[in-house]
């Protein structure tokens, strides 16, 4: 096909512009970041502070609550990206290979999960874990994540073993091997790649929820990243610096994990196109 | 594999009745982990949720529980918060899908050509998918609010605002500020998703169109939108639902506010349960907005059987 010279400086602008965009939000939070005070609002909107600093870095890690609930979220994360994967695998892995009573209304059941607002379900699950002791606590969200990531991880796991084929096992079991056997000697080692994109699908998405956090946590011990950003930023609303300083912290994991799924990218969200 | 599965499923054979009923049950037990869980913390507290819409449910009072009918629908009835954030609902969520779906779509069709560091452009576009929706938000806020970032700067030399203010506290400016994030947040969704279908259409067709002299337009109206088609459909339909639902933009960026002008109905329905700790109104308004989703659902599938028996 020909394509114009004009044509393609056409494209290649049309990207760069794209590119700002995409961009710029996260340049400015890290420009802030590194802005010292004093030169915060008499240069508050240049591209780049004349001078530099990590003071605002510095204040956050040593002088506020933030270490702690970057440690929470990273539990809770960490924590509800494997168990998530597990179940997944497991379900995944019947989805794929089992044709049993009841699959098609096990298919549907989960799709249903993923169509009805959650948030209708906050003052219901606050109310169910009160008297369990499960509110203002670590476990409680992680139960709660679990539950509500399990039916997407289900369908992501399904489509990675759809993906290998079945006559690997047929031949494990001519060998005297158990189904589960076969799937966890072979299958699944096989399926690495996409147990790393649900687990980054997961830890993602646990590292971001706010809502149910804020109805469920209150007071700083067990609270997570977003709520702890969120209270400091309603009480201390003008120190910026150390908001953003605080905002690129909270940044750092859901990136590195986004480099890890980055290739399953696809995969991931036609799997989840019911949720995102 | 044949001559196994005949061998397992005739009885008296040597498969004993104990592995028979294990051989059954197997697709059970690794489904059951995770369906216990699904149905003890959503399926659980969906039930509880509709009847807590016809009991008096609030927190702080420890005499609260008792039933009381219709009354909060009643009350809803009246309520021109609900209303107000019914018509946000529609204006939030329209405008945030369609800006969503129009970049992405320009940018799947820009990715779709190759380029030199097309997969590195590709990773960066597609980074604020990653970003946290509650850093998103308050990223937009900043940068919408005139003492910290440019954007109300570059509105008023644009001559869009009349002074460099913040929008988000301007009453019939302030949803701009939730949509421009959201659109932000969610074009690559959209992009990722047609890239991929643009990739599924066979290439040959475009070389045979240009042999046959169609032009440039010609071939994106003619092969690439009727292709596309069925990816478009169902990705507007399932993220119309999604957007409606999504809140945390809203509550982190305004709360609502100014004035309830950026409230929608999910974001009310929060705001009830975590504010005024009225349990029973909250599930109300969350039972109302079940219903008209299920009603947009059943609407969008009886559109689908008409348009595919007069196709």
């Amino acid at each position: 096909m020909r394509v114009s010279f004009l044509g393609t400086v056409f494209h290649r602008l049309a990207i760069l512009a794209y590119l700002l965009f995409a961009l710029f939000p996260l340049f400015w939070l890290v420009k802030v970041s590194v802005t010292p005070n004093d030169l915060l609002y008499s240069e508050g909107i240049r591209l780049w502070p004349s001078r530099t600093s990590f003071e605002h870095f510095r204040f956050v890690l040593e002088n506020s609550a933030f270490p702690l609930f970057f440690r929470n979220s990273l539990i809770v994360a960490t924590s509800t990206a494997v168990i998530v994967t597990v179940l997944a695998s497991l379900a995944g892995y019947a989805f794929s290979r089992f044709a049993f009573r009841g699959r098609a209304w096990l298919v549907a059941l989960m799709l249903l999960t993923q169509m009805f607002p959650l948030v209708m379900l906050v003052a219901p699950i606050f109310k169910m874990l009160t008297p369990l002791g499960l509110t203002n606590s670590l476990t409680g969200l992680v139960i709660v994540y679990t539950a509500f990531n399990v039916p997407f991880a289900t369908f992501l796991m399904q489509s990675f073993f759809d993906g290998i084929p079945k006559e690997l096992e047929e031949a494990a079991k001519i060998d005297g091997a158990t189904q589960f056997m076969a799937f966890r000697q072979i299958i699944l080692p096989l399926t690495l790649p996409g147990i790393a994109a649900t687990l980054g699908f997961v830890f993602t998405a646990a590292w971001s929820e706010l809502l149910f956090a804020l109805m469920l946590i209150s007071g700083n011990a067990a609270a997570t990243f977003p709520v702890g950003l969120l209270s400091f930023v309603s009480k201390f609303s003008v120190d910026f610096g150390q908001m953003m300083a605080a905002g690129v912290l909270a940044l750092i994991p859901a990136c590195l994990f986004f480099l890890l799924i980055q290739r399953y990218l696809v995969q991931g969200l036609t799997a989840g196109a019911v949720k995102g | 594999m044949a001559i196994a599965d005949a061998l397992s499923t005739m009885p008296g054979t040597r498969r004993s009745l104990r592995d028979r009923v294990a051989l059954r049950l197997e697709p059970y037990l690794y489904t059951a982990p995770a369906l216990i869980l699904i149905a003890a913390v959503m399926l659980v507290p969906l039930v509880l949720g509709l009847s807590y819409a016809f009991r008096d449910i609030q927190l702080l009072n420890p005499f609260s529980g008792g039933f009381v009918g219709l009354e909060h629908f009643r009350t809803l009835w009246g309520d021109a918060n609900f209303f107000r954030a019914l018509r946000n609902t529609l204006w939030w969520t329209g405008a945030s899908v369609f800006l969503q779906f129009a970049l992405g779509l320009i940018l799947a069709l820009l990715l779709d050509r190759p380029f030199a560091g097309r997969g590195l452009v590709q990773a960066l576009v597609f980074l604020p998918w990653a970003v946290p929706t509650f850093l998103t938000g308050l990223n937009w806020a900043w940068m919408f609010n005139p003492v910290i970032g440019p954007l109300p700067h570059w509105l008023y030399a644009l001559g869009i605002l009349d002074a460099p203010n913040n929008i988000l506290s301007d009453p019939s400016l302030a949803m701009w500020g939730p949509i421009a994030a959201n659109v932000w947040w969610g074009v690559p969704f959209f992009a990722i998703t047609l890239l991929a279908a643009l990739q599924a259409i066979p290439r040959d067709l475009y070389e045979a169109a240009a042999i046959d002299g169609a032009g440039a337009f010609r071939r994106f109206s003619t092969i690439t939108l009727p292709f596309l088609a069925p990816t478009i459909a169902i990705t507007i339909l399932l993220r119309t639902v999604w957007i409606a639902n999504f809140a945390d933009l809203i509550v982190v960026m305004t709360n609502g506010g100014p004035a309830d002008r950026t409230q929608i109905v999910a974001s009310y329905i929060f705001t009830q349960a975590f504010k005024a700790l009225d349990f029973g109104y909250a599930s109300a308004i969350a039972v109302v907005l079940l219903v008209l989703l299920m009603i947009y659902s059943m609407l969008i599938v009886l559109l689908r059987q008409t348009l595919l028996e007069r196709g």
